[in-house]
């Protein structure tokens, strides 16, 4: 009895923390931006300087009709933003965000195979709208999408893949064990990699050619309207909570700090997210997009080469400490 | 070409040797533009700071109207309506001649047609419309944007002054014409023997 409690407290947090985070990140999105730009963002809704925004942005989503086009593959078409949205909901089960089995919603033993493979998963989604669509841009979209994440999911395993090597062992809560703060400099590009490569498979700008909207409206999902169209974008935004949080958690020591690691790591966790998900941010509103030639460019020429010497690097310095 | 004193483009920009500077670059011009005040007009909050003669709504000052229709038939867009009916006045001096007068009904201005030319203003003869700076005159229905004339005589008291003349500059027509006329009455009272009392009439 008490361990389905446990269990279902845990899926609870779990569940808040993916509904208010790409939340708190969206908000704080419209009011970073704004200031980047010389403006000032949202200033009514909910009275303080706009913080219901997306609250209100929500109620008009759920508010709208929601349109099937005659032509669209109707039940892959309805599928697509659930698919979309749920496997950062399971990624955020994985994600430890604190020292001990207490911090995190379920250990996994394999967890970086798991967190990689269902993050692959919630790309399928735009594929899936993308084809469904019936629209010429969505399925030039659905196309970019799917060779954004043929070309960024490799650099971002074989960062991955050096972290595991680092720490020995491919499960998050090990890998964060196992953490010393030289582990920074150690693997910093690796980080880079890893960041950068899912920014891109995120869609983010600057790598947001699936989407760009000044050449295929909105890519996989011009045809979508209503509460659809909003899961996508919560999507969008769950995706920046995962990537930052694994960014921090494989790269940044997670719950490790200066100081006070034993009370308030996950302050510490929180905190480094935050600022990788300000920077997140702080890339879209300082960079243009990138052509799709140059994305392509940018993951084979540069990305898998540093991914790929960061792994010798990490071997190599590996075999030394053995001996 | 001639010889330019101007260095060539690659020295005047020298690039710099140093890969991703310019990236660099880019993220120190947001992050320094987010720690510097804004630059929004938080209007409904804080009215806008409009310069005195902004064109923002038409007045009208019925006294001056003598229904000329000149601003109706030269706006290029028929956005003025004007009714009127002509009155009959008795004369003046006894055996004198009946006068008519056209009499104002309706004066009206479909601002929702309006394209702010200010042709109307120009060519009354008479100083009977005026630029106002009110601006805030949004309805909900585009009927609602034909303001008839005491919403119109309403917006002529927010036009300002005109602006003063140049010091040393000619006497406006008006005012030497008043002055004059004053001038030659007093003269003809003090040449009647009397000084002019108060309350009786010349």
């Amino acid at each position: 009895m008490n361990d389905a409690l446990d269990v279902a407290l845990r899926l609870l947090v779990v569940f808040a923390v993916f509904l208010v985070f790409p939340l708190l990140i969206g908000q704080t999105e419209h009011k970073v931006m704004a200031h980047m730009q010389g403006r000032v963002g949202p200033m009514y809704a909910g009275g303080f300087h706009g913080w219901a925004q997306l609250v209100a942005d929500g109620v008009k989503f759920a508010q709208k009709e929601d349109v099937v086009p005659a032509g669209a593959d109707r039940r892959i078409f309805q599928l697509a933003p659930a698919v979309a949205l749920l496997p950062y909901l399971l990624v955020l089960v994985a994600i430890p965000i604190g020292p001990g089995e207490g911090a995190v919603g379920q250990v996994i033993d394999a967890g970086i195979f798991f967190v990689l493979a269902v993050m692959g998963v919630g790309v399928l989604g735009s594929l899936m709208a993308g084809w469904a669509s019936a629209n010429k841009f969505s399925l030039l979209g659905g196309l970019r999408t799917a060779a954004q994440l043929l070309a960024y999911e490799l650099p971002m395993l074989l960062a991955a893949a050096s972290v595991a090597m680092a720490a020995g062992t491919v499960s998050l809560v090990g890998i964060l064990d196992a953490f010393e703060w030289w582990w920074l400099p150690w693997q910093i590009v690796g980080a880079l990699v890893f960041f950068v490569a899912g920014l891109a498979e995120l869609q983010r700008p600057p790598f947001d050619m699936p989407v760009a909207d000044s050449e295929i409206i909105f890519g996989a999902y011009t045809e979508y309207t209503g509460l659809r169209f909003a899961l996508f974008l919560l999507a969008e935004y769950a995706g920046i909570v995962i990537l930052c949080g694994l960014t921090a958690v494989l790269f940044l020591g997670g719950w490790h700090g200066p100081f006070g690691a034993d009370g308030l790591g996950w302050v510490w966790t929180l905190l480094k997210t935050a600022v990788l998900a300000f920077i997140v941010i702080w890339l879209r509103v300082s960079y243009p997009r990138m052509r799709e030639d140059q994305l392509q460019k940018l993951a084979w020429t540069t990305l898998v080469p540093l991914a790929l010497a960061q792994i010798a690097l990490t071997g190599v310095v590996k075999v030394v400490i053995q001996s | 070409m001639t010889a330019s004193p101007r260095p060539t483009p690659s020295a005047q920009q020298p690039r710099s040797r140093i890969p991703g500077s310019g990236l660099a670059k880019g993220l120190a011009v947001t992050l320094r533009t987010m720690t510097r005040k804004s630059h929004t007009a938080h209007y409904p909050d804080a009215q806008p700071a409009l310069p005195p003669r902004t064109r923002g709504v038409i007045g009208l000052f019925e006294e001056n109207c003598t229904v000329c229709m000149l601003c109706a038939r030269e706006c290029p867009d028929w956005c003025i309506y004007i009714d009127s009916h002509k009155e009959t006045v008795p004369p003046a001096a006894p055996g004198g001649r009946e006068r008519s007068r056209n009499v104002l009904d309706r004066f009206a201005i479909d601002f929702a047609l309006c394209m702010y030319c200010g042709i109307c203003i120009e060519v009354c003869p008479f100083d009977a419309l005026f630029w106002s700076p009110e601006f805030e005159y949004a309805e909900t229905d585009i009927r609602e944007l034909t303001h008839e004339r005491d919403k119109l005589r309403e917006w002529m008291w927010t036009v300002p002054a005109p602006p003063a003349l140049d010091p040393r500059a000619e006497e406006p027509k008006e005012v030497a014409a008043a002055r004059k006329a004053a001038e030659k009455l007093a003269a003809a009272q003090e040449q009647a023997g009397r000084p002019p009392a108060e309350g009786e009439d010349a």
